[in-house]
């Protein structure tokens, strides 16, 4: 038997408990994520998403409930540094170049300056920003910086990746060439992920699971297995994958979204 | 950054100008130059008390740098601590807020009573007080102002606190740490000399600007805050030219402003 990636127990979250402004933000949430799946939360604005993702990656404390990553506390799990986190925000820092952006979680890891410049190299190839390591971030667009952000987050090649609407800043074409690279990156290694999106077809494209979430509190409403095998450029046009679309949607729309 | 002769001109030719017109106004309107001499008798003075004004600019002049140092190494070590820890934070700013409302420059006489007359240990002090405060106050500002998305990334990482500081608080306190740097550094000048008028070594550049002005020697008194005036300007672009070597990525820098 395996080790769960991710199991969550029975998780509620609420924030400013017993004052006036206090928010039920999650309720009961039960959810196991096994090693190599590819799973994307989707679900209204305010449902929760972040607050699931932050309290996986232990920046805060479940209010109930437990919560273990990789067999290990959630707490114990960051500290092993198991995770590698992209944030809505892309959250560069202004003053270190682009590829020293990148090497910063290995700077922390204590990678030597060879292989930390080795492998941001790679990983600015791999998003197509080669020519770009020396630049500050407040040089590149808004889409470029996400992308940045991205590679930091893979940089050092964690089994489990939490990304926060990563993609939102990217216009179209960027978007599904970055969709792939995560997914070529996914299949290569073992990594597990956790997606959260607003995009229904880009919640399909990407992953093996879906979890619909509604809102007031958070809860998990439906979750849907998508099988389509390994994507390709024919994939969004497969009726396999309008089918998985069209039932998101119905499942959102129950959810009020 | 780049230095243009269109940019590097400008004020010099303002700065021309004022003098002249300040000669010719002067020519009519009060040619015994009694109260305000023209600046030729300034310049005049000046090479006349060569040797004495560049002993005075050296005395005066380490008095503001020794204590714009310390000061500043004070205020930078104690903005660190109140950051860091909640209990120093609510044990010291309410002490600070008190201290920062003495009028610092008022102290001087007292504090040459307890250094000795001609020591200049209390003017040292002086600026060292007077600098702290601004440079404290928006350190801490700055370091507060830490996105906390990238602390929560840091925080991912396992990072120490410590470490945090180092790579995201620090940064994001610089602006206006060097903003601060360079209203000490004009502070620091102002507070040796003012204090220098109570106290201190007789040939610093205080005691010279209130000996040639009790003598009616108005163009002396003149040379000497001239001097003090440019040991100002060249700390103001001593933290201009540091600010620029620390933040060489921020947009202030990047476009050029001081
Ligand atoms: N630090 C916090 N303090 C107080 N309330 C919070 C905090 N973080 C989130 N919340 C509340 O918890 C609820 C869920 O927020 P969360 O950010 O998880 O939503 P989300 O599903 O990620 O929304 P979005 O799709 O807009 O990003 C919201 O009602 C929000 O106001
Ligand atoms: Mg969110």
């Amino acid at each position: 038997m395996t080790t769960e990636a991710i199991r969550a127990t029975d998780v509620s979250k609420v924030f400013n408990l017993g004052k006036t402004n206090q928010v039920a933000a999650l309720l009961n949430i039960d959810l196991v994520i096994e090693p190599g799946e590819f799973v994307t939360l989707i679900g209204p604005s305010g449902c929760g998403k972040s607050t699931l993702l932050r309290l996986i990656a232990s920046l805060i404390p479940t209010t109930s409930g437990s919560i273990s990553v990789n067999g290990k506390t959630a707490e114990q799990a960051r500290l092993d540094q198991d995770y590698g986190m992209a944030f809505q925000k892309a959250g560069l820092f202004d003053w270190r170049t682009v590829a020293k952006n990148i090497e910063l979680p290995l700077e922390l890891m204590g990678w030597k300056s060879s292989e930390r410049k080795a492998r941001s190299k790679e990983m600015l190839d791999l998003v197509q920003l080669g020519d770009f390591g020396n630049h500050h971030p407040a040089e590149l667009s808004g889409g470029m910086q996400q992308r940045v952000a991205i590679a930091r987050a893979l940089s050092f090649k964690p089994s489990l990746l939490l990304m926060d609407e990563p993609f939102g800043a990217l216009d179209e074409m960027t978007r599904e060439h970055v969709q792939d690279e995560l997914l070529r990156i996914w299949q290569d290694t073992d990594t597990t992920v956790v997606f959260v999106t607003h995009s229904v077809p880009e919640a399909v494209y990407l992953s093996t699971r879906v979890v619909v979430m509604s809102p007031r509190p958070g809860q998990i409403s439906t979750m849907i297995d998508v099988d389509l095998g390994g994507r390709n450029q024919f994939t969004r046009d497969d009726p396999g994958f309008h089918q998985a679309v069209t039932e998101v949607r119905k499942a959102l729309r129950v959810v009020g979204a | 950054m780049r230095f243009r002769f269109a940019e590097a001109s400008a004020p010099l030719v303002a700065g021309v100008g004022i003098l002249l017109l300040w000669e010719g106004s002067l020519w009519i309107l009060s040619p015994d130059g009694f109260v305000l001499p023209p600046p030729s008798d300034i310049l005049g003075s000046v090479g006349e008390n060569a040797s004495e004004l560049w002993t005075a600019a050296r005395i005066t002049g380490w008095v503001v740098v020794s204590g714009l140092v310390v000061g500043v190494a004070f205020a930078v070590a104690a903005s660190l601590l109140v950051n860091r820890f909640r209990l120093a934070r609510e044990a010291v700013t309410p002490l600070m807020v008190a201290v920062n409302a003495i009028p610092i420059i008022a102290l001087a006489p007292i504090f040459n009573n307890w250094f000795g007359l001609t020591s200049p240990r209390s003017n040292q002090i002086i600026v060292v007080l007077l600098v702290f405060f601004p440079v404290f106050i928006n350190t801490v500002k700055g370091l507060s102002l830490a996105d906390s998305s990238q602390i929560e990334l840091m925080e991912t990482y396992a990072a120490s606190q410590w470490r945090i500081t180092r790579e995201v608080r620090i940064p994001t306190a610089m602006p206006l740490f060097f903003t601060s740097l360079k209203v000490a550094s004009s502070l620091a000048v102002i507070g040796a000399i003012v204090a220098e008028y109570f106290g201190g070594r007789q040939d610093a550049l205080g005691p010279m600007i209130t000996q040639a002005a009790g003598l009616t020697r108005y163009a002396d008194a003149w040379a000497a805050v001239l001097v003090g005036t440019i040991v100002g300007t060249i700390l103001y672009f001593l933290a201009v030219a540091a600010e620029r070597a620390a933040m060489p990525w921020h947009d202030s820098v990047r476009r050029g402003s001081i």
